[in-house]
C-alpha cells in the first residue's frame, strides 16, 4: 500500500521531469547569487542520495559521513589551489616553511586525477572501514560511534597536518578550472548545470539499483539482517557494497561544494555537518531517495535564511527541528505526505461502504483466540 | 542425509545438547518432540549455523562438516530453515518476500543484475497458489494474518528448494483449519526432501510423522515410530506431570 503511494506520486516521471526543467531553468530567473546557493543545497542533496541508500534502505547509521565529503572537496581544492598557484608551492605551506610540494600533492596537478580520486579515494576508505567492521558483525549502534570517531580522527589529523592540509583556515583562494575562471558568473552557470545533470543521473542510477531485487535485499538486511542469512545472503557484503557506494557519492559531492563555494576547511567536515547531513535524510524521509534530496534543500534554505537573519539562533533551531522530526514525523516529509493521502484514502473507503475494515477485525479477532 | 556426531552445545557451563548422535534420512517426515528446555531448538540451530558445537561434528550427504561453514553457506548446501517467532519481512510485499527467498545466485552482482525469467514467474506463481495467498500478492506481508505469515515463511523456506528443510513450531496459534492445511503442505513437501520439524501438538505429530525423536536435557531419549513412542516407559515418565495427549 504504502509502495503504491510512493509509486503514483514521487516516482512519477513528469514529476521527475518538470523538477529537473525548473533546475536546468533556475539560471535565468535567479540571480548569481542564489543560483550559487541553490548549487551548493543540490551537491548536498547528491551526498543525501547516498546517505539514503545506507541508513533509509540498509539500516546503517553513519554518523561520519562528513568525512568522505570532505576527502573529495579536499581532491577537487589541491587541484584548484596548484592550478592558481602555477604549480608552485601554495602560500600556506610557504608560511610553515616547505620547501617543496609534498608527494600527495603531487597527482593533484591533473583535474582528471583529482576528479577521479575525489570519488576513489573517498570510497576505498569506506570499503575498508565497511569491509573490517561488517565482517566482523560490528553493527547498529557500535558502527554508528565508530563512523563518529572516524570523524574525531580525520578532523584531529587535517588540522594538526597543517603545512599539507592548511590546517583550521582549509584550502581556498582558487582563480581557474580547467582554465575558466572559477568565480565568473558564466563558469559559474556551467558548474552548476553540471551539479543538476549530476544530481538527477545520480538519483536515476540509485532508484533503478533500489527498484531492482537488491532494494528488496536491502531492506530485508535493514529488516532482518540475521533471517537474510539464513535465506543464503552474506549481509556483510551487501552493507560493505552501500557503505562504499555512498562513501564514493559524499566525495562526487564535495568536489561540486568546493567548486561553488571556493573554500574547503575542517569546520566544514566534522561532527556538526556530519550530524546536519543524518538530519537532511530524516526530516526528508528515509527509504524515498526523493525525501532526502528534499530534505537537503529545504534544511540548507532554512539555515541560510536564519543565518541571514538570526545567525545565532540556527543551532538552536537546528536541535528543534531535530527533536520535532524525530517526536512527530518519524518518517520526514514524505511521511506527512503519505500520512495525508492515507486519511484521503480512508475518507474514500468510508465512502464507498466499510467492508475493508470489516474483513480486518475479523481475522484479528481469530489470530488472538488461537494465542489463547 | 543429514549425520551428528557426538555433538555437545554448551552456554557457558550449562550443555544444552550433549554428546548428541542423530541422523535424519531422504524423503521422511522428522518429528522432534521433548518437554520444555530440551534442547530441541538448539538441535535446530546448530544445523543451520544458529549456534556453534563445542565438540562433535555434523555432516550433510556425507560430504561436508556444517560446523564449520558459515550460515549462508549452509543454506547453499540445501539446509532451510523456518524460525519459531514468523518473521517474514512486513516492508516487503509478499510477492517480494518469496522472490528475494528464491533459489538464485545470492552474491551482490547477481542480485543487482537480477531479473525473473518465466520459469522464476510459474515458480512464483505456483507457490502462491500453494500456500492460498495468490490473491495477496501485492500486500506487504506485515498485513497479513497470523497463519498467513506462518505460511508465507514456510513457503520461503521452500522457494530456496532446499533438500533439508528445518521447522520450529510451525503451527504455532494457528486454527484447527490452518493446521490440517499446514501438515498436507508438510505432506507434500516431503516427497521429495526431508522434513525436521520441532512440536509439541501430539496430535498433529501423531497425524504426519514418519520418524518421531525424543529429546530430553539434551540428549536422544527415544526414536521411533509414534505408537512405539507412546507406549515406550521412559518417555512417559519424562512427560509425568505433562499430559500426553
Ligand atoms: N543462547 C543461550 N544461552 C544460554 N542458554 C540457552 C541459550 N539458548 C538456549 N539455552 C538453554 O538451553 C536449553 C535448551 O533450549 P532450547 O531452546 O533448545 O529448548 P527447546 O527444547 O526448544 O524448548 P521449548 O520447547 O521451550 O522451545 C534451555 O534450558 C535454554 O534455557
Ligand atoms: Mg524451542
Amino acid at each position: 500500500m504504502q509502495k503504491a503511494i510512493y509509486q503514483s506520486v514521487f516516482n512519477n516521471k513528469v514529476l521527475f521531469t518538470f523538477i529537473l526543467l525548473i533546475l536546468l531553468l533556475a539560471p535565468l530567473f535567479l540571480s548569481d547569487f542564489r543560483l550559487n546557493l541553490l548549487g551548493k543545497f543540490l551537491a548536498f542533496a547528491i551526498l543525501a542520495i547516498g546517505l539514503d541508500l545506507l541508513w533509509g534502505y540498509t539500516g546503517v547509521l553513519s554518523l561520519g559521513h562528513g568525512i568522505f565529503f570532505g576527502l573529495g572537496a579536499y581532491c577537487m581544492a589541491m587541484y584548484l589551489k596548484l592550478e592558481a598557484t602555477g604549480g608552485k608551492l601554495p602560500d600556506f605551506m610557504t608560511w610553515s616553511g616547505m620547501q617543496e610540494l609534498p608527494l600527495i600533492w603531487l597527482p593533484f596537478q591533473y583535474p582528471i586525477v583529482a576528479i577521479i580520486l575525489g570519488i576513489l579515494l573517498p570510497a576505498a576508505i569506506a570499503f575498508l572501514l565497511g569491509y573490517l567492521t561488517f565482517r566482523n558483525r560490528i553493527n547498529g549502534v557500535y558502527f554508528t560511534i565508530l563512523s563518529q570517531a572516524l570523524v574525531l580522527v580525520v578532523v584531529t589529523l587535517f588540522i594538526g597536518q597543517q603545512n599539507i592540509t592548511g590546517g583550521t583556515s582549509g584550502v581556498t583562494n582558487f582563480e581557474t578550472f580547467f582554465g575558466f575562471h572559477v568565480n565568473s558568473s558564466s563558469t559559474q552557470t556551467v558548474i552548476y548545470l553540471i551539479t543538476v545533470v549530476v544530481l538527477a543521473s545520480v538519483f536515476l542510477g540509485c532508484r533503478k539499483l533500489v527498484k531492482g531485487r537488491l532494494g528488496n535485499v536491502l531492506v530485508g538486511v535493514r529488516d532482518g539482517e540475521n533471517r537474510m542469512r539464513f535465506l543464503g545472503y552474506n549481509p556483510s557484503n551487501y552493507k560493505t557494497f552501500v557503505y562504499t557506494l555512498s562513501g564514493g557519492l559524499a566525495g562526487l559531492a564535495g568536489m561540486l561544494f568546493v567548486l561553488q563555494v571556493g573554500i574547503i576547511s575542517p569546520t566544514m567536515i566534522g561532527i556538526i555537518p556530519s550530524i546536519e547531513m543524518v538530519l537532511w535524510v530524516a526530516l526528508g524521509g528515509r527509504g524515498t531517495l526523493i525525501g532526502p534530496v528534499i530534505g537537503a534543500v529545504f534544511v540548507n534554505a532554512a539555515k541560510t535564511g536564519f543565518s541571514e537573519s538570526y545567525p545565532e539562533y540556527w543551532t538552536y533551531f537546528l536541535g528543534a527541528l531535530f527533536v520535532i522530526v524525530v517526536v512527530f514525523l518519524p518518517k520526514g516529509l514524505m511521511g506527512l505526505v503519505e500520512m495525508i493521502q492515507e486519511r484521503r484514502r480512508k475518507v474514500d473507503v468510508k465512502q464507498s461502504g466499510i467492508k475493508e475494515s470489516n474483513i480486518k477485525e475479523s481475522s484479528s479477532v481469530e489470530v488472538e483466540k488461537n494465542y489463547s | 542425509m543429514l549425520k551428528s556426531k557426538k555433538i555437545t552445545v554448551d552456554f557457558s557451563g550449562f550443555k544444552a545438547i550433549n554428546e548428541l548422535d542423530f541422523e535424519v534420512n531422504r524423503n521422511t517426515v522428522h518429528f522432534v518432540i521433548g518437554p520444555n528446555g530440551a534442547g530441541k531448538t538448539t538441535l535446530l540451530d546448530v544445523i543451520c549455523g544458529n549456534a556453534r558445537v563445542s565438540t562433535g561434528k555434523i555432516t550433510f550427504n556425507d560430504k561436508h562438516d556444517l560446523t564449520k561453514m558459515s550460515e549462508n553457506e549452509i543454506v547453499d548446501q540445501g539446509i532451510s530453515r523456518k524460525f519459531q517467532a514468523p518473521s517474514v519481512f512486513h516492508h516487503l510485499t509478499v510477492y517480494e518476500n518469496l522472490e528475494i527467498a528464491m533459489k538464485q545466485k545470492k552474491n551482490l552482482f547477481s542480485i543487482i543484475k537480477a531479473n525473473n525469467n518465466q520459469e522464476d514467474e510459474r515458480k512464483l506463481e505456483d507457490m502462491l497458489e500453494l500456500i492460498g495467498l495468490t490473491e495477496e500478492k501485492d500486500n506487504l506481508a506485515g498485513s497479513l494474518a497470523h497463519g498467513q505469515k506462518q505460511w508465507l515463511e514456510i513457503a520461503m523456506v521452500l522457494m530456496q528448494e532446499p533438500d533439508l528443510v528445518l521447522l520450529d513450531e510451525p503451527i504455532a496459534g494457528m486454527s484447527k483449519s490452518e493446521r490440517k492445511k499446514t501438515g498436507e503442505l508438510i505432506t507434500k513437501v516431503a516427497k521429495e526432501r526431508a522434513v525436521l520439524i520441532v512440536e509439541h501438538d501430539m496430535d498433529f505429530v501423531k497425524d504426519y510423522a514418519d520418524v518421531v525423536t525424543v529429546m530430553h536435557e539434551g540428549q536422544l531419549l527415544f526414536e521411533g515410530s509414534m505408537e512405539d513412542v507412546q507406549k515406550d516407559s521412559r518417555v512417559r515418565e519424562v512427560y509425568l506431570g505433562r499430559k500426553v495427549d
